[in-house]
């Protein structure tokens, strides 16, 4: 019997206790926000979508490497003695044409490995986090600076050298250092 | 059973729930044999989630492992990496500096924190109440954006590395998390208030599910679930790793509050004291960080000796242990993981004979499994 | 009534008949969507977030917006479910809830139906929202369906049991069992509330108020059993049955079952208002008789009804955003070893009072 009434009265009692924390709650403000009206401010080291700034890179390929999902397919191609192209932001001189530059950020997982072996800092995550696609392969982001027929012809351009090199020397020489990663597609 | 009527044909009724429902915490199936809503037998199927994370390891360097070691449980992924950077330290011979330890154990309780609360609210909306789930989350979400502050992701961080951690911390950080501290204790009194210590939330959940003692061990139970049964056995005390030792904390076990030991309130209202000692160790932590470089230990390439480690620390679920195999390459050669919620998860058929089918939902929703963790 | 005669003056007296039946429709179809609304936003600001938003201003349209994007949806139908009963099922679990709109008194100037038997009218046709769940839940050929649909029979069946004490309690002091009778008895001043005893005096009034109370919170315990709201919601408890007996519905089938839970839920706090609260009567008085202008009296009546019903319903609201829900087996005992015997000892001591 005594412990039916006190079943009761604690029935009531913690449902009273729960109905004040829930009413006290109704006059708290809400801690939701109308999205895409207002907007959290983000942290400075926030990590959404990659992206290369092509005049520093160097085409060394250290971030396909680090990648785990192997989402950034690099090709370069050797520049001609001739050719300048320039230098990085901290001074590095450019070797190579980068005739392919793909970031697949369906693949990319946010993980941020790419960024730090970069020795120019040319690839880093931005705080852009709204580029949703309706197909897949709007998702490939091409950074490469180069056209396509640019691309083409600094390989020409480059086989044609090699050849004229071969030629002059005769002899046969190794084939292009160039190295293509793993294909995203 | 014998009655009168057992002359009559009767059949039981196989109930399937999931993998799509409500509340199997994922994608979990669970095969239920029903007499009326009495339990006969319950038999989980597993591997909807499967990913082949530790063959997939086999072909990755040790550093491009962290952000998969993420996805194992993706609730206490700060945790994940802590136990992996120390197995691979263990197996290299790394020394981190003293600041990186404290770092490292900061974020593992704040993700103790976090991964309760989840627990903890799901478990209100197992049960049906709503409301304090959605607190829990608010909370969570205080404890996410610290994480944001420091590495830049909510959720899958790849922030502690083999040999140190990704970044420093943020400027505002121990102020920011001196913050959240003040305001978060009055946060379990409410809770509690609000859920714990509810009438019908006890009713529904004290003497369900008992898991007593010598079954937990039998079954491999470890974690909070098995602090639960009644025994004292945290590996942070246990077999202490990182800095553990330096603090001064309890190891809360349950004692059968409203009903048994080893009940489904036992293991949800510890979860609520585990979270007040990770809130006294993160205070201890906050006053004592040295200064120091945290990226200075960091080798550029990892290659350890070949040889083999066993390294497992304290996860918010349980024990979760790491056996990593190395041939002296830059990828090991065979990574085991020995995940808290696949071996806590295979008790569920035990607790649940007997019981009604309203209990399976809380016997569930109290062992806390992340199916993440269970498929790999 | 007032109405009725007026109508039937005008039209005569079975198109007025159909009209005045046809009223409360136009009263439960607005209030439902109204309280579809008003459960989104007290559920949004009890858990600290905001609720529908966009839909004008702070989402008021929102449930007319939800209405017309239920109606627009396929009505999938599985193969393997029993057609008529399926169809059937949302519009008796409808018409069981419209039908307790009959005896209820909106005010002093209207009520369909002015049955002597009001109150036992609705317990019995509130059964038929019984044989609809259960309808739904075979039909549809769903363990979850089923399971919710057993439950929920069981259920409403036991709880009716508390109620029926209850009211029998009323009975017992006031006599009659017609509603609109009922509510005219506790006019004219706030004590006159049957939670304050009705219209007894002396020193019974002072024994029967904590009685009255208690009654007050089983009755209004066991009404929100018998709309299925938390804490009782377990046939459709979302984290085991998925949705209960209406897992397979969809379109406007669902939308029946929901307008038929909102229908309901006021139904039943009207009854408890109507039965302890003094009905559409106010507490302070009308300001139509202060000014002398007749027909605001029922005006103000129909306001105080609906705040009172209102107040109820919100209150259930709060109640589901603050409590877990009970396991079958405990719902049972809560009936069985809690309310009933209970509202048992209310009865007979009320009885006895009344006796002496």
């Amino acid at each position: 019997m005594k412990q039916y009434i006190s079943n009761i009265y604690s029935a009531l009692i913690t449902v009273f206790i729960g109905m004040k924390i829930t009413f006290k709650h109704l006059f708290t403000p809400a801690v939701t926000i109308q999205y895409p009206d207002v907007r959290v401010a983000l942290p400075g080291r926030v990590r959404n979508r990659l992206y290369v700034n092509m005049d520093d890179c160097i085409g060394c390929d250290q971030c396909a490497r680090a990648c785990p999902v192997s989402c950034i397919a690099i090709e370069t191609v050797k520049s001609l003695p001739g050719e300048d192209l320039g230098k990085t932001s901290n001074g590095k001189k450019k070797a190579l044409w980068v005739t392919k530059f793909d970031i697949d950020i369906a693949k990319c997982c946010y993980c941020q490995l790419c960024v730090f072996p970069c020795p120019t800092e040319c690839i880093y995550m931005t705080d852009v986090y709204e580029f949703s696609e309706f197909e897949r392969e709007k998702l490939v982001y091409s950074f490469t600076t180069l056209s396509k027929n640019e691309a083409i012809e600094k390989k020409q351009n480059f086989e044609k050298f090699e050849a004229e090199k071969a030629a002059q020397k005769a002899a046969p020489k190794p084939p292009a250092p160039e190295t293509p990663s793993t294909n995203p597609q | 059973m014998e009655t009168k009527t057992s002359h009559l044909r009767s059949e039981e009724m196989i109930l399937n729930m999931g993998p799509q429902h409500p509340s199997t915490h994922g994608v979990l199936r669970l095969e239920v044999e029903l007499d009326g809503e009495l339990i006969i037998d319950v038999r989980p199927h597993i591997g909807y989630l499967h990913r082949c994370f530790e063959k997939h390891c086999e072909a990755m360097t040790y550093p491009q492992i962290i952000p998969y070691v993420d996805r194992l449980d993706y609730l206490a992924s700060m945790y994940n990496e802590f136990g992996y950077a120390l197995a691979v330290e263990r197996l290299a011979g790394i020394e981190v500096p003293p600041r990186v330890e404290y770092i490292r154990v900061i974020m593992g309780e704040l993700q103790r924190i976090a991964s309760h609360l989840v627990a903890v609210g799901t478990y209100g909306l197992d049960i049906g109440a709503f409301t304090p789930f959605l607190y829990c989350f608010i909370e969570r979400e205080k404890i996410l954006t610290l994480f944001e502050m420091t590495c830049g992701a909510r959720l899958l961080y790849n922030y502690i590395w083999v040999g140190g951690v990704s970044h420093d911390l943020p400027p505002d950080f121990i102020r920011l998390t001196k913050e959240f501290i003040v305001t978060f204790k009055p946060i379990i009194a409410e809770l509690n208030n609000l859920l714990s210590y509810n009438k019908i939330f006890i009713e529904r959940t004290a003497n369900v599910g008992i898991l007593p003692l010598d079954t937990a061990i039998n079954f491999g139970v470890t974690g909070p679930n098995l602090r639960a049964s009644g025994l004292k056995w945290d590996l942070r005390r246990d077999d202490p790793y990182s800095i553990y030792d330096k603090f001064d904390f309890e190891i809360p076990v349950g004692e059968g509050w409203h009903g048994t030991v080893g009940d489904c309130w036992d293991r949800y209202y510890l979860r609520m004291l585990e979270m007040e000692q990770s809130i006294r160790i993160i205070e201890q932590a906050i006053e004592q960080i040295p200064d120091g470089d945290v990226t200075s230990a960091i080798p550029k390439r990892i290659k350890p000796a070949e040889g083999q480690i066993y390294s497992r620390v304290e996860n918010p679920r349980g024990e979760l242990g790491y056996y990593i195999v190395s041939k002296g390459g830059l990828q090991p050669h065979r990574l085991k993981v020995r995940p808290p919620s696949f071996v806590n998860l295979e008790v569920l058929g035990e607790l649940c004979k007997g019981h009604l089918v309203a209990d399976v939902i809380a016997i569930l929703g109290s062992i806390d499994i992340v199916l993440g963790e269970v498929d790999r | 009534m007032i109405i009725f005669e007026y109508l039937a003056d005008l039209f005569g007296a079975i198109p007025a008949a159909f009209i005045s039946g046809i009223l409360p429709i136009a009263f439960v179809v607005p209030y439902a969507l109204f309280a579809v609304y008003w459960e989104r936003k007290v559920s949004a600001h009890m858990q600290d977030r905001l609720g529908p938003m966009r839909t004008g201003w702070h989402g008021y349209l929102q449930t007319i917006a939800d209405i017309l994007k239920l109606i627009q949806k396929e009505d999938i139908v599985a193969t393997a479910v029993d057609k008529p009963l399926f169809n059937l099922a949302p519009i008796l679990v409808f018409a069981g809830s419209y039908a307790a709109f009959a005896a209820i008194p909106f005010s002093s100037a209207y009520i369909g139906a002015n049955v002597d038997l009001g109150m036992l009218y609705i317990i019995a046709v509130s059964g038929l929202v019984v044989a609809g769940i259960l309808m739904a839940g075979w039909a549809s050929n769903n363990k979850y369906s089923l399971i919710g649909a057993v439950r929920s029979a069981a259920q409403i069946v036991s709880y009716e049991i508390p109620t029926v004490i209850v009211i029998l309690t009323l009975f017992s002091i006031v006599g009659t069992l017609n509603l609109y009778e009922l509510s005219e008895i506790q006019s004219s001043n706030i004590f006159n509330w049957m939670i304050f005893g009705g219209n007894v005096i002396g020193w019974k009034k002072i024994v029967l108020i904590p009685l009255m109370f208690a009654a007050f919170i089983i009755i209004y315990l066991t009404t929100l059993a018998e709309v299925n709201r938390t804490p009782f919601d377990i046939p459709e408890a979302e984290s085991e049955l998925v949705a209960g007996y209406h897992t397979e519905y969809s379109g406007m089938k669902f939308a029946m079952f929901f307008l038929a839970e909102y229908a309901n839920m006021f139904a039943v706090s009207a009854i408890v208002a109507t039965l302890f609260l003094g009905g559409y009567h106010s507490p302070f008085g009308y300001l139509g008789n202060l000014l002398g202008i007749s027909w605001l009296v029922p005006v103000e009546q129909f306001f105080w009804f609906t705040f009172k019903g209102l107040g109820f319903v919100t209150v259930q609201m709060w109640l589901r955003w603050t409590l877990p829900r009970l396991r079958v087996d405990q719902l049972m005992t809560v009936c069985w070893k809690y309310l009933i015997p209970l509202s048992f000892v209310i009865f007979l001591l009320v009885s006895l009072l009344m006796v002496l």
